[in-house]
């Protein structure tokens, strides 16, 4: 699993905040757009694009792009 | 003569290897029904079977989105006096992810289905005179919608427009169709999905009587649609869903 591809696919599910913006160190839910409906985006996001299915339950914990990114990892190995 | 009674009645169940058809296979074997349930999942399908009450019962494992499975069945079907359309999956997936597949699979198992399976019974002669047909749609699509299930709402507002033109179509021969648009219902269905056990809390949370509905509530519905005592009904959408859409 490829780090900056995720985070190109996370950075897609963003209307207003610049792609170029998003590292792994990025805290989501800090940002101005942040919604439910990002969360539900990147659980779809997810299952499309890694065929891992995660609860809303499951992402809950996670901050920063890296520790979503590290959940995925696990649930693929 | 008890006019909510099913002694006699011979009655289809589709999608009754679990949840709401389950509840309505039972529920109608035990107001007297001769039933014929089907399902996808023989294990689960047997199971079902082995709930209900009284003898002469039949089960037949097929996949009705097959048109030969579905066109066999029809055929070894005897006489029905009730055909309850209740097979169905939800995909909850934001509109930006769905793909064709997506659109193919929730259309073909929600509404392509009861309409084959509708044209079938009806090709077939295999309806007797004042029998009920009962599709098991939802308040999704019909009075209300929910992020992430467009597809299902085009799916279930679809089935509950073919209902109407049956509805009519048949009323000549005293064959009645109607819809149920039940609110959301504990499932497996809905457990197995992406939807978390502390979203699920808050959402039972907005309905008025403060809980989901019981997959025997609405089997008594369909018990109550597919019965004598509703001689008079057709083309119509009986709503269950906890005051959910009084909102």
């Amino acid at each position: 699993m490829d780090s900056n591809e995720f985070i190109k696919n996370f950075a897609a599910q963003f209307d207003d905040t610049d792609a170029s913006e998003f590292t792994l160190e990025t805290r989501f839910r800090e940002l101005d757009e942040w919604s439910s409906l990002n969360a539900l985006a990147i659980l779809n996001m997810i299952g499309k694009k890694y065929s891992v299915v995660l609860k809303p339950e499951e992402m809950k914990p996670t901050n920063t792009v890296q520790e979503l990114f590290d959940l995925v990892q696990s649930k693929i190995s | 003569m008890n006019p909510f009674s099913l002694t006699g009645k011979t009655i289809l169940v589709t999608g009754a290897s679990s949840g709401i058809g389950r509840a309505i296979a039972v529920a109608c074997s035990q107001s007297g029904a001769m039933l014929i349930i089907t399902g996808r999942n023989e294990a689960r399908l047997l199971e079902t079977f082995s709930m209900l009450e009284g003898d002469n019962h039949q089960q037949i494992t097929a996949d009705l989105t097959s048109s030969v499975e579905l066109e066999k069945l029809v055929e070894s079907l005897p006489k029905l006096d009730g055909l309850v359309n209740n097979a169905g999956i939800a995909r909850p997936l934001l509109l930006q992810f769905v793909e064709n597949e997506d659109v193919d699979d929730v259309l073909q198992i929600n509404a392509l289905v009861p309409i084959h399976l509708t044209r079938l019974v009806l090709q077939h002669k295999k309806l007797n005179k004042t029998a009920s047909l009962v599709y098991i749609s939802s308040i999704n699509g019909n009075n209300c919608a929910y992020i992430g299930s467009s597809i299902y709402a085009a799916s279930k507002s679809a089935l509950t427009g073919f209902m109407k033109g049956v509805a009519l179509e048949l009323a000549p021969r005293g064959i009645r169709a109607n819809t149920i648009n039940p609110g959301m219902i504990e499932t497996d269905l809905l457990k197995s999905g992406s939807i978390g056990e502390e979203e699920l809390e808050k959402d039972r949370l907005k309905y008025p009587l403060k809980r989901y509905g019981k997959p025997e509530e609405v089997a008594y519905a369909a018990v109550y649609l597919l019965s004598d005592a509703t001689q008079w009904i057709t083309g119509s959408n009986l709503l269950i869903d906890g005051g959910y859409t009084l909102q």
